[in-house]
């Protein structure tokens, strides 16, 4: 969830009413931002930087608001309040400007590698105030780091344009072929250059990987051969805009051309507000209006409310989505302005419906809906047992599904490539190489934090390791395990014997070698030599039982001996 | 236990005084050693009521070995005087014709308990010369109990087989037991805390009616994972930092054709009265295999296999299972948790009905005053976010999300147009460390959880 940071005074002024902080809080609730918290800039360096450093500080108040992910129409002030001014009865109008003044953005082909697409629009006699300006600047980033992806969909770039002259160039070049003085910086560096002086830059670094391997950078010029900017990485000096700026020109370059719109929408349509004829927009903008038409029943039947046509529409329109009902009465006509991309189907305009009706005012209601509840057998099967085998005495133990190479392979004197693992490619740290391919780490590790308690020990656990198998879609599957060890000062074979012998009792399979089950000695480099049986139930063998080599109980931090059980109980299904 | 002559020689002493009498009294009457009064008088108080002791303690002198040899035999002095032979020594050695022995005398005295006669002065310098010493005695002031008597009755410990075969249990007294000392804990196995909270919601699914998803797949490819929720490509949840992805198997295979042309083009052009999301979809990244982000994966499964029966029946699922983040941990998050969902589809339902169900199914948690948010997920519409007022932190806090499932994600499935599905979801690990008080979930899950507290952790009960 994104969060904007926005100056509680002049958001209750844009408003036009003050609140208290929780009467805003619970406003926040309905229309499903939070607010996160209530802080100011001297409270924030203090916080970071020690009180010293905040005494230069503004303590203005500040609100810090969570907006849900698709609502890039909320982050910024100006949208906030457009969306939190629910009984503004003046909707904004977006028009684009009938005086065909506008300039060209000519695409060039060496483009389509690299970012193929780009649009661009302007603001034409804006007044930014400082307030008006940090916005701005924030809202870019907002953007940036959501529906942008830290620019690798799209990436956003804000000129004078008055310093610049159309039409403008969008082409690709050899980094070699790029010079150009780049935003804050007093000398030209060639685009490779720069790809290394921004190498150690706290902020640019992190967007260098998108463009740096590529062999053409894109890049933007004007009529005079200016580089307005390299993106999605950098902006050209000469161009920079200020708090002094009239006319702004911006360009959108992406890979995704749809959210490349979106953005261009988002920033004309939240700024145009500042500048001399409000709402008016020049450029490549898009500002598609769409209209849906509904019906009543289809609202009330979706939301389980019974409204008339009429008080729907209302509520629509009160949530900045403007709605008539047909003449013939039947239907309601809603226009969805270009400010809300994330209005995509009927159940969207729904939704808006529910939340200006109040989601805390609908009646609770019980649907009818008759079923019979059942159990899958296999987690019944697990359920059964477990309480089974705490009541023959051992303990359960909850470990994890993820570990390392080495926990399932070189602890358990195993090689890696026999055991069918599962490995995850993108692991942050080696507790999540693999998922696990037997049960019995786990246990051994937990017998390991528990080394302190009164002996003997006795854990088991029944649950889901996981195995390659090519007969998938997936090309592995689970397979559920019960694994059960004996710790203690001897080695209790016969206690992890008898528990076999107790589940194969609960299971109703007799001893015997056709029809029951029968243990038959096994080489196994996990257990001492000698004192490792295999398992076999209905002639197929489902485990192993025996005493752990010492090296295995070394391995694992331990210094007793310990006996272990490990069967897959899906066969018993 | 002292003899029993001893214990009735101490009772009928302590029968014949009024107000009570000194056990180092009674050890001088009885003429034994005072430490075997204090044994009898402690095995008549564990006979109950029968006598009282008070302990007090009294300071007395007693004479050292070498004040008791001259208690005995007379001072050094005196002897030497005496050991003078008849025939004597020179008369120049002899200063004094006779002698009287006053250390003798004093030590005497003592020894006869009379050492109060002396004075302070006195006895100090004897102490001085080691022949005194200022003893502590700890005795008990003996009066009659409630229940005195000057029989004995011999206690018995503990009910044997013999007595109650021959009823002689009947005559017999019995020990009292010390009921403040803990019990002998039971040698017994124990089921682990979390688990039996996963009990618990299963059972509350079952009696609502709810039927038990396989979701014994952990992993899962992006597209049942992500592009059949209608969940896009670029979404942030797909992103490496995100999700655990697999190196091998790497991807997916096999997947229902019709099915999947029909996802690609909901995402890509929209339909079914969507927009869509408007981008290149590509298979390669619905192939790509994962640890599963959320059983919604096995729900998407489900419901794709219901819409391919004949007819539509409604159904109510449920699962809780594993689900595995590649995220930052911290102390309440790991990369692997349970995930608890439901899932009601059927004609007609609404966001009321949404909101009725979740009302019945936090009543059985105990949790009966709820509120929602609207939220945001790319899959359901509307979204609602669900709060409960917790009285401990007195704020409404966040217990589970929940929404209907978006018309792009259902229709291509092939479900009827007219049937809505909702559903919800919550973690099992965080109501379970409310319940049981813990912060850190490491405490919690894991192989670093001490065992005592799976030993300890009380039975679950949600709804009190």
């Amino acid at each position: 969830m994104p969060t904007v940071s926005v100056k509680r005074d002049l958001l209750f002024q844009a408003l036009g009413r003050t609140f208290t902080d929780e009467e805003f809080d619970e406003l926040c609730f309905e229309f499903g931002l939070e607010l996160d918290e209530i802080t100011s800039e001297k409270d924030i360096i203090s916080r970071e930087q020690g009180d010293q450093k905040a005494s230069e500080a503004s303590d203005v108040v500040l609100y810090k608001i969570d907006v849900p992910a698709n609502r890039y129409d909320l982050l910024c002030l100006e949208g906030l309040v457009r969306g939190l001014q629910q009984l503004s009865i003046l909707l904004p109008e977006y028009i684009r400007d009938p005086d065909q003044n506008w300039l060209s953005l000519l695409l060039s082909v060496q483009t389509a590698s690299v970012r193929p697409h780009a649009v661009a629009a302007v603001l034409r006699n804006i007044t930014f105030t400082p307030e008006r300006y940090d916005s701005f600047i924030e809202l870019q980033e907002k953007l940036h780091q959501n529906i942008c992806r830290r620019r690798t969909l799209v990436a956003i770039g804000t000129h004078d344009l008055d310093t610049i002259s159309g039409p403008f160039t969008y082409t690709a070049k050899a980094p070699d072929d790029i010079r150009f003085k780049p935003l804050n910086q007093n000398q030209e560096y060639s685009a490779t250059q720069l790809m290394g002086f921004y190498k150690t830059d706290s902020h640019l670094r992190h967007y260098l990987h998108i463009i740096e391997d590529e062999p053409l950078y894109p890049v933007i010029y004007d009529s005079n051969g200016i580089v307005l900017s390299m993106p999605p990485i950098i902006n050209g000096d000469h161009s920079k805009i200020s708090v002094n700026t009239k006319n702004v020109f911006i360009e959108c370059t992406a890979t995704d051309l749809t959210k490349a719109k979106i953005v261009l929408d988002m920033i004309v349509t939240m700024f145009s507000e500042h500048c001399d004829q409000p709402f008016t927009l020049n450029g490549v903008v898009e500002l598609a209006y769409r209209t849906e038409t509904l019906s009543a029943d289809y609202i009330n039947s979706k939301v389980g409310i019974n409204e008339t046509a009429e008080s729907i529409a209302q509520l629509l329109t009160r949530m900045c989505l403007k709605s008539e009902v047909t003449s013939d009465g039947a239907e309601i006509q809603v226009e969805i302005p270009p400010t809300r991309s994330d209005v995509i189907h009927a159940c969207d305009i729904m939704e808006d419906a529910a939340m200006a009706y109040g989601f805390n005012n609908i009646t609770r209601t019980t649907p009818r809906t008759y079923t019979v509840a059942n159990q899958f057998p296999l987690n019944k099967l697990t359920e059964l047992l477990r309480l089974d085998l705490a009541t023959a005495g051992f303990t359960e133990a909850l470990t994890f599904a993820l570990c390392s190479q080495e926990d399932i392979a070189d602890k358990l004197q195993k090689n890696l490539k026999d055991t069918k693992a599962v490995h995850i490619s993108n692991p942050k740290t080696a507790e999540f190489q693999v998922a696990r391919t037997t049960l019995l780490p786990g246990l051994l590790k937990t017998l390991a934090a528990n080394r302190k308690m009164p002996l003997p020990l006795k854990l088991f656990e029944i649950s889901d390791v996981v195995l390659r198998d090519e007969s998938t879609d997936v090309g592995a599957r689970n397979s559920r395990r019960l694994c059960a060890v004996y710790y203690n000062k001897t080695p209790g074979f016969e206690v992890i014997h008898g528990l076999l012998d107790r589940v194969m009792q609960l299971l109703e399979v007799k001893p015997g070698r056709n029809h029951g089950y029968y243990i038959q000695a096994a080489e196994d480099s996990t257990y001492f030599p000698g004192r490792c049986a295999e398992i076999f139930s209905h002639g197929k063998s489902i485990g192993r039982l025996g005493v752990l080599h010492p090296d295995v109980i070394n391995s694992f931090e331990l210094t007793m001996p310990c006996s272990a059980l490990d069967i897959d109980i899906e066969p018993f299904l | 236990m002292a003899d029993t002559g001893i214990l009735e020689s101490l009772l009928r002493l302590v029968d014949k005084v009024d107000g009570g009498i000194d056990s180092q009294v009674v050890a001088s009457s009885l003429g034994v050693d005072h430490q075997v009064v204090v044994g009898a008088v402690k095995s008549v108080q564990a006979l109950g009521e029968v006598i009282e002791a008070e302990q007090r303690s009294s300071k007395h002198w007693e004479l050292t070995g070498e004040g008791q040899e001259i208690a005995e035999q007379g001072s050094h002095e005196a002897r030497v005087f005496k050991a003078i032979p008849e025939e004597g020594l020179s008369q120049s050695q002899l200063m004094v014709e006779s002698i009287e022995d006053v250390v003798r005398k004093k030590l005497q005295q003592v020894q006869m308990g009379h050492s109060s006669q002396l004075e302070e002065k006195e006895k100090n310098e004897l102490k001085k010369r080691k022949l005194l010493t200022e003893v502590t005695v700890k005795s008990y002031w003996i009066t009659k109990g409630s229940n005195f008597s000057t029989i004995i009755t011999k206690q018995e410990t503990e009910l044997t087989p013999e007595m109650i075969a021959s009823g002689s249990w009947k005559e017999k007294k019995f020990k009292p037991y010390n009921f403040d000392a803990m019990g002998v804990a039971p040698d017994s196995g124990h089921l682990h805390p979390l688990m039996k909270v996963r009990t618990q919601f299963r059972q509350i699914f079952l009696e609502m009616g709810f039927t038990e998803m396989p979701t014994n797949n952990f992993i899962e490819s992006s597209f049942w994972n992500f592009d059949s929720l209608f969940q896009p490509q670029q979404h942030p949840a797909r992103d490496q930092h995100d999700t655990f992805f697999l190196s091998d198997p790497a991807v997916a295979h096999d997947f229902p054709q019709d099915y999947l042309e029909r996802v690609k083009k909901v995402h890509s052009e929209g339909g079914y009265g969507s927009q869509g999301y408007k981008y290149d979809w590509k298979i390669e990244e619905a192939q790509k295999n994962i640890l599963r982000t959320h059983t919604t994966a096995v729900s998407a499964r489900m419901l794709y296999k219901l819409a391919q029966q004949e007819e539509f029946t409604p159904v109510k699922y449920f699962s809780i299972d594993r689900v595995f983040r590649n995220e930052t941990l911290d102390a309440t998050h790991l990369a692997e948790f349970h995930q608890i969902e439901g899932v009601v589809a059927d004609y007609g339902l609404t966001l009321g009905d949404l909101m009725g169900v979740l009302h019945q199914f936090f009543t059985k948690l105990g949790i009966t005053k709820l509120r929602f948010k609207p939220a945001y997920n790319p899959y359901t519409e509307p979204s609602m976010e669900v709060f409960s007022y917790h009285k401990g932190l007195n704020k409404w806090v966040e217990v589970g999300n929940s929404g209907v499932f978006r018309p792009e994600m259902l229709l291509p499935m092939g479900l009827p147009e007219g049937v809505s599905v909702i559903a919800w979801g919550l973690s099992l690990e965080r109501p379970t460390m409310i319940k049981y008080g813990i912060n850190n979930i490491r405490e919690l899950v894991g192989h670093k959880v001490n065992l005592q507290m799976v030993y300890d952790s009380p039975v679950c009960r949600l709804d009190s």
